[in-house]
């Protein structure tokens, strides 16, 4: 049972759930502009990389990739999977409080289940220790047999 | 008919997109975990170090790959699949793929509290969704 993250590595799981989340925000948003791409058509991707949105959607996602790999290395990806959940949380309340958008019954249900999946695995350890894990595995296994 | 033809279009990209994602953030995570703690890394030899030292790992380039296929995946999904499916369909696929891998092959402690997380996040995207 290790659980020891510093102020600076909950700042980068912090990074992790803002950039993803506006990111993907600024692409939908970006690709909404650009219109369907088809098999036929697959030329308008390339265009679409030129798109303000997609740009900039992009440029926050790359800041993504490089927090997310930061928390991989220190942390299980189940661990850090939620914080990645938590992006839909920031969206869906900057849009309630920022863009006073009405939020249903359903979506402020969504937020308190995600909300709580967080707490369940930040009460947690972050990293699976394998030794350790095996050592406590055998104890709960004699525990049991006898 | 054709509704039907539509939607198994539309489930396969998602499924496809999903199964991408999946086999590009477990093979990072495996990456990450055979170069250790990269804050250790930077410490030792900068920034630059630390980049070259994760660009080196042909784990993390395979992963990086199929993030990259995901990433045009998701793009194309998105023009045929409107957001408000495909965006919580993926979410919650690629949330329950990656515990089932990250059980399976990064032997990950995928504990009570994590699996109940995992339900939690799916049901929660989905309503999000709504």
């Amino acid at each position: 049972m290790k659980h020891t993250l510093t102020p600076q590595r909950y700042l980068i799981l912090l990074c992790v759930m803002l950039t993803a989340s506006v990111g993907d925000t600024l692409l939908s948003r970006g690709m909404a502009q650009v219109g369907p791409v088809d098999i036929h058509h697959l030329g308008l991707l390339w265009h679409a990389l030129f798109n303000p949105f997609v740009a900039s959607g992009i440029v926050l996602l790359i800041g993504f990739f490089a927090s997310y790999m930061t928390a991989l290395s220190w942390a299980d990806l189940t661990f850090v999977m939620p914080a990645t959940a938590f992006g839909y949380v920031v969206v869906a309340l900057l849009s309630r409080f920022w863009l006073h958008e009405h939020l249903s019954l359903y979506r402020w249900a969504g937020i308190l289940l995600i909300v709580c999946a967080v707490g369940f695995v930040a009460g947690g350890p972050s990293l699976t220790e394998h030794p350790d894990q095996h050592h406590d595995l055998d104890i709960m296994d004699s525990g049991a047999g006898r | 008919m054709l509704a039907s033809a539509t939607s198994l279009r539309a489930w396969s990209c998602i499924l496809g997109v999903a199964a991408l994602a999946i086999a590009g953030e477990c093979l990072i995570a495996a990456a990450m975990r055979s170069l250790g703690d990269l804050d250790i890394i930077r410490a030792e030899s900068g920034l630059p170090g630390a980049i070259r030292a994760v660009l080196s790992s042909p784990l993390f380039l395979i992963g990086a790959l199929c993030m990259a296929l995901n990433f045009f995946a998701l793009l194309f999904t998105l023009s045929i699949v409107d957001l408000s499916l495909a965006a919580p369909a993926t979410a919650s696929l690629t949330y329950i793929g990656n515990a089932v891998a990250a059980k399976l092959f990064l032997h990950e402690n995928v504990d009570r509290r994590r699996w109940l997380a995992v339900i939690f996040v799916c049901v929660g995207v989905v309503l999000l969704a709504k």
